[in-house]
């Protein structure tokens, strides 16, 4: 990754250092016979990377910085796009849902709503047991 | 013959990956401007209003998912590098997640292991298939890791993906209404419960509402999905 002043190719930088943290997930995950989707464990290294990274001194630490962040924040401004291809993918089961549409739409709201406030309470009863100072 | 060049045209139109690539960002960008025009009100959750539409448009020309998939994948396939990409707040977040690193992993563990048991139970009470509870197990985890996981456990793969969308959606709409609602307040918790709850489409309505939110979202999505392929079969053996 050298830093460059044109922000294309800058970009350019950054989505292959996505895609190669990807592979290198993808590769590590295959060798170990991890129960990790290679995603995950991209980004597992990449957090790695980026860890050593603010703590080296080199020169080029902030370009190296400024350009994962522009090609990552592209990418997560707008997530909800990349989900639409799987959502279309509704259409394939329609039989299936029209037969127990009743129980799973249930079962998908009890258990939305149960995961979030099972959650979200444990979480704050961990906090106050702990003593954590609220962030806010 | 205008006729037959008509349907050359139209079979190239229904066959090519183009078209499937071409309208999947012409609805995703049309349901951004509506999402934007209602002050980006939770119910005009983009990925919904994209669906909606996209089906629409393949139910109405009759064209198959598989061949819309063609084009669509290119950017289903981005959904890998987004994952790696999450490092990058998470990174930046790093001071206020260490702090929390047990809280979060404890609340994650209690919330994976009542959701799956509620949504086990209830599908279970009102005689769902067996395959359809357990594709219903997995539903909290980002769509392409889930749909590993439900292939292990004896699920349907693609049912998996479309429920994990909705329940994205479910949560990403009711999340922080219902959050506030049960009192919380701090958008750490609210984003580690809806990350665990709603994953990717959570994180992305997470992300639209704060920085911090978002961050802790997308830490609980990492997560979700590491500690799902590691609990589920047990839960699930459990319960079935």
């Amino acid at each position: 990754m050298i830093a460059s002043k044109s922000n294309g190719i800058r970009f350019l930088f950054g989505i292959t250092a996505l895609l190669c943290f990807q592979l290198l997930g993808e590769v590590v995950v295959r060798l170990l016979n991890l129960p990790l989707p290679g995603p995950v464990a991209g980004l597992i290294f990449l957090l790695v990377a980026l860890t050593i990274i603010g703590k080296s001194k080199s020169s080029a630490k902030t370009a190296m910085q400024d350009t994962l962040q522009q090609s990552s924040s592209t990418l997560l401004n707008h997530l909800s796009l990349l989900f639409v291809p799987a959502g279309v993918g509704v259409m394939v089961h329609f039989d299936k849902l029209r037969e127990e549409w009743l129980p799973i739409t249930i079962a998908l709201i009890v258990g939305a709503l149960i995961t979030l406030a099972a959650t979200a309470i444990s979480m704050k009863l961990m906090m106050r047991w702990m003593r954590v100072k609220d962030t806010e | 013959m205008p006729q037959t060049d008509l349907q050359t045209l139209w079979v190239y139109l229904s066959t090519s990956p183009l078209t499937g690539l071409t309208i999947t960002l012409v609805a995703y960008l049309i349901a951004y401007v509506i999402h934007n025009k209602t002050n980006t009100h939770p119910l005009t959750n983009t990925v919904l209003i994209s669906v909606i539409l996209l089906i629409s448009i393949l139910q109405l020309s009759g064209t198959e998912y598989k061949t819309y998939f063609e084009g669509a994948q290119f950017i289903h396939f981005l959904l890998g590098p987004a994952t790696v990409a999450l490092a990058v707040p998470l990174y930046q977040q790093f001071d206020k997640v260490k702090q929390l690193l047990i809280p979060i992993f404890v609340a994650m563990i209690i919330g994976i292991g009542a959701g799956t048991t509620a949504v086990v139970l209830t599908a279970k009470a009102l005689h769902a298939d067996l395959a359809i509870q357990l594709s219903l197990a997995v539903r909290s985890v980002t769509a392409p890791v889930a749909m590993g996981i439900s292939e292990k456990i004896g699920g349907i793969p693609s049912l998996t993906a479309v429920l994990a969308v909705v329940t994205g959606i479910l949560g990403a709409v009711i999340g922080t209404h219902f959050l506030s609602a049960i009192g919380c307040t701090n958008d750490a918790v609210k984003g580690v419960a809806i990350g665990n709850t709603s994953h990717g489409i959570g994180t992305a309505r997470a992300f639209s509402l704060s920085s911090t939110m978002g961050a802790f979202a997308g830490l609980a999505m990492a997560l979700a999905a590491i500690l799902n392929a590691l609990l589920l079969p047990w839960i699930v053996k459990l319960l079935t």
